[in-house]
């Protein structure tokens, strides 16, 4: 963490996300004790950890998944209290969480609920909404960049997807919303590794100066794909490690087991 | 289930709450006096200046009546009905004989305004005579009924050239009564059922059509009711007749001031399609559902049957039910002619406290016919939604066919929704398809949609018009956008 600390009293600037001594409960269970985590824009951070340890919990409490309850600590957005938002205000604000598990919602044509979507969110911020034109233009070149067959677009959305379009519809609402933070819970899950490729290399387009993401893996290969700046060792809801993208091959060789103590 | 709650508490507050059409007109009215007797039977026929033979039809149903049980099968529970306590015939007071729209009092012309059903616009904005060479944008004509009786129908002259009837049933009972006395009573007999046999006794308005051998119908048809005065029952009845090789589309909408007390509707719809004739019947129901402790709203029992009467007619049924405290209605059809065919598509919304006991039937007479139900039931806070179906094969209904969907989604963890499906075929070759699913909105897909910056409403209102797409997709063009934003209303609360 002083390296990143350093980064930013260096460049006097606010993290775009900052968690601090999180606390959460999921029901009688405290899940996270604690946690604390600061992402600049432009940084890749990757967080690891074993099953158990947190890493879904806290994707899910940045977006503001119902059914979890803050008992302490807090996460501020460019400075802002996350926690005070409803969840589709984080979203207008720029959070994006790329589910591991995208629903399926039968009836409702990926292209129809991109464009509710995209116009929710820019009418929550003051912005006029897209013409059909317009959005039809945006929607179809980022598709194309994304090698999304525009069959896919007219399905209900994920309804009868494979594993890999289901992820590659998430990179393209990524694309499409142009979000500031992006987190990606278990991405490869599911994956085989060209489908992997595929999406990593739609991932990699996005990372920007003006943009941060999260990446939570359990397993190292991932980050063969997408390089973090940062990487995170979570341990029964803490982070109880960081350091630089070697941290990665270092656990793949040792494992977590050396963590559970340190938790 | 946080989110799930609060968007059902919402939703329960906001629907019923905030009915839109509410309203109520001041208007005089001339009733008959309170109660059901012979008298009041005479004192309708009377006003309406019917032949002998009507009375007399009404007196029979009347006396049919008073020997009948109000039915009790349904899923539905309601305090007794005091059919003594009524109302039975309200009329706007006329000012002077009506000639034309200009004279119909302004005070109804605003609640059509209100409603959205522009009586005097669709007249003169849409182009009763369209320019030279160019198609006439989509029109319908309205027949609009206001308590008993019915104030205005638009685009008569023009769909008389075209050889179509289109008038309130009591101008057509004067004016036309060998085809009324040829049809009424024919597909729903005055002995049918309680709230029928009623209806036939006390019936005041309603729309008749009647479609000429191979026309086909220039314009939507339209038939728009409203209940206004307390106290007081609507009884509409209405005949569709459609001549060898003739098509119609006839739209239905209604709505009702919003009243403390209970009030009851209790129609009558009968269909018939000869030879290759095709009618397409289409519902879009909002009467006033009560209140959110679930006072006050319309009581709705109806019986509204199709006659496919000749070889290949078809017969199509398709409904958006949102309001009423009460719903008991199956419109069906009778596939009589060979191949013959039968649609029921539904969407019944319920909230609150309403109960919908709803569906269809079909029975297959003849041969090779074919029906298709597709029925979506939504429930939502404390209500409670049935689908009931009945699908018959008469043994001489050799190759019949009937595929059956039934879906049901809930909302919250109050609600009920419940399928009671009746198969009957009385012969080897039929062929009787049922699917039946039953879910929930779950809580993953409210937080998916949110995430991606959608509102808790917004979410629902797209799931929910995500499953009921396959039926929204039945209706005209113009009823369809009508119908997804009173599914968005009924659901979501955001108006507009």
């Amino acid at each position: 963490m002083g390296r990143q600390r350093l980064q930013m009293f260096g460049k006097k600037r606010m993290p775009l996300l900052e968690v601090k001594d999180l606390q959460v409960r999921v029901e009688d269970r405290e899940i996270l004790h604690g946690l604390s985590l600061m992402v600049n824009k432009g940084e890749v951070h990757a967080i690891m950890g074993p099953n158990g340890s947190g890493k879904s919990t806290l994707s899910h409490v940045i977006a503001g998944k119902p059914g979890y309850e803050v008992t302490g600590g807090q996460v501020l957005f460019n400075g802002a209290d996350l926690l005070a938002m409803a969840p589709d205000e984080r979203a207008a604000k720029g959070v994006f969480l790329a589910f591991q598990y995208p629903v399926e919602i039968p009836g409702v044509a990926t292209m129809n609920f991109l464009r509710t979507a995209l116009n929710a969110q820019r009418k929550a911020r003051g912005e006029s909404e897209y013409s059909t034109p317009d959005f039809l233009k945006k929607v179809r070149e980022v598709a194309a960049r994304l090698n999304i067959p525009q069959d896919m677009l007219r399905r209900g959305v994920n309804v009868g997807f494979s594993g890999g379009e289901k992820k590659r519809n998430e990179i393209l609402q990524m694309a499409l919303f142009e979000p500031a933070l992006c987190i990606l819970d278990e991405m490869d899950s599911g994956l085989d590794i060209d489908a992997l490729r595929v999406a990593a290399d739609g991932v990699n387009a996005l990372r920007s100066p003006d943009r941060a993401m999260v990446v939570i893996t359990h397993y190292q290969r991932l980050l063969n794909y997408i390089i973090p700046d940062f990487v995170h060792v979570m341990s029964k809801g803490r982070v109880v490690k960081s350091g630089g993208k070697e941290l990665a091959l270092e656990l793949e060789e040792s494992g977590y087991a050396q963590f559970e103590d340190a938790a | 289930m946080p989110a799930v709650q609060e968007t059902v508490d919402r939703v329960r507050r906001i629907d019923v709450d905030q009915y839109r059409y509410g309203f109520e007109t001041l208007i005089e009215s001339d009733k008959a006096p309170k109660g059901l007797s012979e008298d009041t039977v005479r004192f309708i026929s009377a006003k309406k200046n019917e032949p002998a033979w009507m009375l007399e039809w009404r007196l029979e149903a009347y006396r049919r009546w008073l020997t009948m049980a109000e039915p009790t099968w349904a899923r539905v529970n309601y305090p007794k009905i005091d059919y003594q306590d009524l109302y039975y015939y309200a009329a706007p007071k006329p000012k002077k004989q009506i000639g034309s729209l200009d004279e119909i009092d302004p005070e109804i012309l605003k609640t059509y305004e209100k409603l959205g059903i522009p009586l005097r616009e669709v007249a003169v904005l849409e182009g009763v005579v369209a320019p030279e060479g160019e198609q006439p944008r989509s029109r319908i004509a309205v027949d609009a009924v206001f308590d008993s009786v019915s104030v205005a129908t638009t685009f008569k002259e023009e769909l008389m050239k075209a050889g179509v009837i289109f008038m309130p049933i009591s101008e057509a009972i004067r004016e036309h009564p060998e085809l009324v006395k040829k049809y009424l009573g024919t597909v729903v007999p005055t002995s049918d059922n309680f709230f029928a046999t009623l209806n036939s006794a006390v019936f005041s308005d309603g729309s008749f059509v009647y479609v000429p051998a191979g026309v086909r119908c220039p314009m939507e048809l339209s038939t728009y009711f409203r209940i206004n005065e307390r106290n007081t029952g609507q009884f509409e009845r209405t005949l569709i007749i459609a001549e060898k090789g003739s098509y119609v589309s006839y739209l239905e909408g209604c709505t009702a001031p919003q009243r403390d007390e209970n009030q009851l509707h209790a129609a009558v719809v009968e269909l018939v399609a000869l030879d290759d004739a095709e009618i397409k019947y289409s519902t879009v129901q909002n009467w006033y559902p009560g209140n959110s402790e679930g006072k006050g709203g319309i009581y709705n029992f109806v019986t509204k049957r199709g006659l496919c009467e000749g070889k290949n007619s078809k017969i199509s049924w398709t409904q958006v039910e949102t309001g009423s405290a009460i719903t008991w209605k199956y419109p069906s059809c009778i596939l009589k002619g060979d191949n013959s065919r039968g649609e029921f598509y539904s969407i019944a919304i319920s909230n609150g406290f309403q109960q919908v006991d709803s569906g269809t039937k079909m029975r297959h007479l003849g041969k090779n016919t074919t029906s298709r139900i597709i029925s979506k039931g939504i429930a939502a806070g404390k209500s409670q939604n049935t689908y009931r179906g009945l699908v018959t094969a008469h043994r001489k209904a050799t190759g019949a066919r009937n595929f059956t969907a039934c879906d049901s989604l809930l909302i919250g963890d109050k609600c009920g929704a419940h399928t009671v499906p009746y198969i009957e075929a009385k012969n080897s070759s039929a062929t009787f398809e049922h699917e039946a699913t039953t879910s929930k909105i779950s809580e993953d897909v409210l937080f998916y949609c949110v995430q991606r910056g959608l509102s808790q409403e917004e979410a629902v209102g797209l799931v929910v018009n995500g499953f009921v797409k396959d039926v929204l997709q039945q209706l005209p063009m113009e009823f369809a956008v009508e119908a997804q934003k009173l599914i968005s209303i009924s659901l979501e609360g955001s108006v507009g």
